[in-house]
């Protein structure tokens, strides 16, 4: 349920290295507990983004969530598809629907992150 | 629009149709242009609706009729006392002494109001168990920021840097919301195993940057906090302030004032405890009483008594500024102090009966319902429909629209957020027992439904005039406004935009 | 009565003794008494309540009508006080129609399929809002216009990220010190510019802005009655990447004179109270807020959208609320929560009632009589025209006697004369702020300048 390629935070949030850069977004389980996406708030290109600080802010009906950067850096690029349609993070939140894209400043903090067993296990437990 | 819709005033609109009489001027003829520069004339008239006086009565008057209210059926909603707004109080409201009272007007032409909202302090002193209240706030978060300020310039004159407050997470939303406006970072504590704030982890979280605890009691459980003086002592210990969220008062009135149980300031909200209407989401008023020690912040001016006049002090040079124009919400003020004047000290009588009237009701409904804290309750309790959602997979918002079919306005539902699908119900001490008895027979109908039909009520209302709403599309696709239509070759195009 | 024994019956309370007694048994408690067995003896209030005691309506009615008959109000008075809160002739049927039981005691709509006609009438102010502003959305109500103000102030300073704002002295004072207790603990600083010559000049807030600025602040007409030059003061603000923000202290004045939106206003507050509401000494009133579609989601406030239900009829339901304090709690664009729905509702319906046609006559009315009134109250030796600025329905005169004293002179010949200035701008200590509103024909124009002219000659 939660590819092995990449790596997750406490908060839900996914991290996918592709070279030098960093793919962002939201799990399947975020997704499914916000229920449907109405609107999503996205930093600028250019902006800085410190790890475990908010970046953005993912809104339903009933909640309005911060998003927590998974790595410290700079967005380089921002998923301009989440402005119209919101709902692609309830469809496809590993896939279509990425938030930003960052040029990490510190390789080192890439450890500090769950592994997908880690993150399976975490909301396996809060499942339950 | 389609013809099942129900037409927006723009949609009677005819041009030329006027619904009020066009005054002139009767003075000297001069051109407009003259008197005020033609570039700051408008140049396009507002496109407001043009309808006949009886276009417009039957259009408002309909829409009342798609309305809930307390004049037509029980609200049981938990936290929001939704007792019944007497009819004397708006006649007295409407007195043209008060109604058509200018707020700049000399104060020498205005001592009958300024004596109202003096006697209204000293009643509401007298109930709470404080020193002095002011009227400026509008609402109860508003009370609530302008205490928070009045609690910062406090220790401020102290020479401490106090930038926390305490919450208990059973919190309602306006209190970490009303800190963080002023300026103070929110530490929540968690509540007990019986529903109290835990006094353990307060004690650990209270030290000499602590400005204040925010406490609601009875707390949003509707249970009271059996440790309040204890608490009181931990807070002041650390010579921190204890503020009161007023909006439980209902449950205590002439039982025991916030002021003996150790509350420095609180808030209340007129348009719960003291039965002025909610007018649709409000106005309100949510005066602000507090004890001496933070008298010299209150919001300038007060209304004070210089002998035989009265008059408004602006002289208060420890003030926290005003936080509204003029004197406050003087009209709501005039209702709940006619409310007062009906009552006296017979007001003790609408606590017991709110509290009576809540145990009585959670007496029927607990046996078809989860009960997360087991104890006497005050003016209202909470609920959980998590028997409901995990044996039916039908969750409390749809047992919360099924009890419109029934009639009644549901509940509170999903707050207190410490509480799984909660459900909060406060009867309040205006309905009767037949009501009550109405009420939980319909809401043990549905539980039962629930196990015997629930699909009925997961795609409930069926029988109000829409149904289910899509919160989802209003959100993504905000539409807040009617447009003219715009002509197109084909015809007119929707109004909405 | 304090040990459950004794029960006086009310009329509030339907509870009877009996009725009272068999509650009891089905809770399985004795008394009421043990109802209250949680809260610590040391904190239980052992007397009654100190108030008077209970009256019927009676006497309640008698009681508040001596209270009121003290005041001098408007209709025993002809008022020529203006100053934030004016007096318009409200139609009879706004307060029929909102006086219905099923508009005022209702509840806030969050049940929506059982309050379309709540949301749809605010739907429909919203909308009025915009029309009458010429901006894209407005919010359901804030408190009043000084708070919709402080509002404002906080919304720009979240849009652009800068943290100081300016503001012109010729703002309402209360408004301006509502401002600073707003912004005094969110780390914004708020500037004063001065006006000059009654108005706010572009110049001036030039020279008051910078990179820094998030908002310049204007009100219009301002304080003086006087129209702002709304073009050129947006120009400054925009150039400077700031916003603008205008404050309405009369919307009527939008029936006559260029709205908001259409000079470049970015956020655009104002006091609602002349649309509908009466004075009642201050409160309650309504604040009005309205921007850009941008800022939509800044906006604090309640918002009322349109849907559709699951037959697909079209619908109205409280939307963007996860801004709001009950679910974004400490991050909450604001922590208002009960708001100003009835008077919004009056508000719509005196809009809907005067329509396009009502509001442009009704302002063109207001706008002659203030002429004429200033004019004739010019002529009167000593007196003269505070500032040569275009007015609305509100001007400033300087006086040759002690605007107290001439009010007081007034007051014997039944009128409320305009507000003394001094107090709010000390500069101005001989000036006398003067509003006719269509409600005051020319007989009491007339009287009005006559009684005047004696109490100076005097």
């Amino acid at each position: 349920m939660y590819p092995s390629d990449r790596r997750y935070t406490q908060e839900h949030e996914w991290a996918l290295r592709e070279g030098s850069r960093v793919r962002v977004g939201v799990t399947q389980f975020a997704a499914e507990r916000l229920s449907d996406v109405v609107f999503v708030e996205l930093p600028a290109v250019g902006a800085d983004v410190r790890a475990a600080t908010p970046f953005g802010v993912v809104e339903s009906v009933k909640a309005a969530s911060d998003l927590f950067a998974p790595v410290t850096g700079r967005v380089v690029e921002v998923n301009a598809a989440l402005v119209d349609n919101p709902e692609l993070i309830n469809q496809d939140p590993h896939g279509a629907a990425w938030i930003i894209v960052v040029e990490p400043a510190d390789a080192t903090e890439w450890d500090r992150l769950l592994t997908a067993d880690a993150y399976a296990k975490l909301v396996g437990e809060a499942g339950a | 629009m389609t013809p099942r819709d129900f037409p927006l005033i723009f949609e009677h609109s005819v041009p030329g149709r006027i619904a009020a009489a066009l005054p002139e001027a009767g003075v000297p003829d001069v051109s407009l242009e003259e008197i005020i520069a033609p570039r700051l004339l408008r140049r396009e008239p507002a496109a407001l609706p043009e309808v006949s006086e009886l276009d417009l009565v039957r259009h408002y008057t309909r829409l009342s009729q798609r309305n809930y209210a307390i004049d037509v059926g029980f609200y049981p909603l938990g936290s929001c006392t939704m007792k019944y707004n007497p009819k004397v109080n708006e006649d007295a409201a409407r007195l043209p002494g008060f109604a058509r009272l200018h707020p700049n007007t000399p104060l020498a032409l205005a001592q009958g109001a300024l004596e109202l909202l003096w006697r209204l302090e000293q009643m509401l002193c007298e109930i709470s168990g404080m020193d002095r209240v002011t009227f400026q706030p509008a609402a109860g978060a508003h009370g609530e920021m302008t205490a928070l300020m009045m609690i910062r310039a406090y220790h401020r004159e102290r020479g401490e840097r106090r930038t926390r407050v305490i919450v208990p997470d059973s919190a309602h939303g306006t209190n970490p919301a009303s800190a963080a406006m002023c300026g103070f970072t929110v530490t929540t504590v968690a509540s007990d195993a019986r529903g109290n704030i835990d006094v353990a982890a307060l004690r650990g979280a209270v030290d000499d940057s602590v400005a204040a605890l925010m406490l609601t009691n009875p707390n949003t459980l509707g249970l009271f906090e059996e440790r309040v003086v204890e608490v009181a002592e931990i807070v002041h210990a650390a010579g921190a302030l204890m503020y009161l969220d007023g909006a439980n008062f209902n449950a205590m009135l002439g039982v025991t004032r916030p002021g003996d149980q150790g509350f420095d300031v609180m808030h209340m909200n007129v348009h719960k405890t003291f039965s002025t209407p909610h007018g649709g989401g409000g106005p309100g008023g949510g005066p602000v009483a507090v004890k001496r020690r933070l008298e010299p912040y209150l919001p300038a001016p007060t209304v004070d008594r210089d002998g035989e006049r009265f008059i408004l002090q602006h002289d208060r040079p420890k003030s926290i500024g005003r936080v509204r124009a003029f004197a406050g919400n003087f009209g709501i003020f005039v209702r709940a102090y006619a409310y007062l004047c009906a009552y006296g000290p017979l007001l003790r009588q609408v606590s017991e009966a709110a509290v009576l009237n809540a145990n009585y009701l959670l007496a029927r409904l607990r046996p078809h319902f989860d009960l997360p804290y087991d104890r006497v309750c005050m003016h209202e309790f909470v609920l959980s429909g998590r028997r409901q959602k995990a044996q039916h997979g039908v969750r409390t918002l749809d047992i919360a629209k099924r009890l419109l079919d029934y009639g009644f306005h549901a509940p509170t539902i999903y707050f207190p957020l410490i509480v799984d699908e909660a459900i909060m119900i406060e009867p309040t001490e205006t309905e009767s027992r037949q009501t009550l008895d109405a009420f939980a027979t319909a809401l043990i109908r549905v539980a039962e439904e629930c196990a015997t039909n629930p699909e009925i009520v997961r795609s409930a209302p069926h029988h109000t005039p829409v149904r289910r709403l899509d919160e989802v599309s209003a959100a993504r696709h905000p539409n807040l406004r009617w447009r003219p239509p715009v002509p197109t070759a084909g015809g007119v195009s929707a109004g909405e935009d | 009565m304090t040990h459950g024994e004794g029960w006086q019956a009310h009329k509030y309370l339907p509870l009877t003794a009996a009725e009272r007694d068999e509650m009891l048994k089905v809770i399985g408690r004795a008394s009421v008494e043990e109802l209250w067995a949680e809260i610590p003896a040391a904190v239980r209030l052992r007397r009654p309540l100190a108030l008077p005691p209970a009256l019927t309506d009676a006497d309640l009615l008698a009681h508040l009508r001596e209270l009121a008959d003290r005041n001098g109000h408007a209709d025993r008075f002809a008022c020529f006080l203006g100053g934030g809160a004016y007096d318009h002739v409200i139609p009879s049927v706004v307060w029929h129609l909102a006086g219905r039981a099923e508009f005022y005691t209702a509840y806030t709509p969050y049940q929506a399929e059982l309050m379309q006609g709540e949301l749809q009438a605010t739907y429909e102010y919203q909308s009025m809002v915009c029309e009458l502003t010429a901006m894209d959305v407005a919010n359901a109500s804030m408190y009043d216009g000084a708070s919709a103000l402080g509002e404002a102030a906080v919304m720009a300073r979240d849009l652009t990220d800068r943290s100081q704002v300016v503001v012109s002295s010729a703002v309402h004072p209360h408004a301006r010190e509502v401002l600073r207790t707003y912004t005094q603990h969110l780390g914004i600083t708020v500037e004063d510019v001065p006006h000059q010559a009654g108005r706010t000049t572009v110049d001036a807030i030039r020279a008051a802005i910078g990179s820094g600025t998030a908002a310049v602040i204007i009100q219009s007409p301002n304080v003086f009655g006087c129209i702002e030059d709304g073009e050129g003061l947006a120009q400054a603000a925009h150039d400077a990447g700031a916003l603008l923000v205008v404050s309405i202290s009369d919307p009527l004045s939008l029936g006559l004179l260029q709205p908001p939106g259409a000079y470049g206003a970015d956020i655009v507050t104002g006091e609602g109270q002349p649309l509908g509401n009466h004075l009642s000494f201050g409160g309650p009133y309504l604040g009005m807020l309205a921007t850009r579609a941008a800022f939509v989601r800044r906006m604090p406030g309640r918002l009322v959208g349109v849907t559709t239900d699951r037959d697909g009829r079209r619908g109205f339901v409280l939307t963007l609320q996860t801004r709001e304090q009950h679910i974004r709690r400490e991050k909450a664009t604001s922590n208002i929560c009960t708001n100003e729905a009835l008077n919004a509702l009056a508000a719509g319906i005196y809009m809907a009632a005067l329509g396009r046609q009502g509001i442009r006559r009704v302002a063109e009315v207001c706008a002659r009589r203030a002429h004429y009134a200033r004019e004739r109250l010019r002529t009167i030796p000593g007196v003269r025209a505070a500032f040569d600025a275009p007015v609305f329905h509100e001007f400033a005169l300087r006086l040759p006697v002690a605007p107290e004293t001439l009010n007081a002179r007034l007051a014997e010949r039944g009128i409320l004369g305009g507000l003394p200035l001094g107090e709010w701008y000390p500069d101005l200590a001989d000036g006398w702020l003067v509003c006719v509103t269509e409600a005051r024909t020319r007989a009491q124009i007339d009287t009005l300048v006559a009684a005047t002219a004696e109490a100076v000659r005097a």
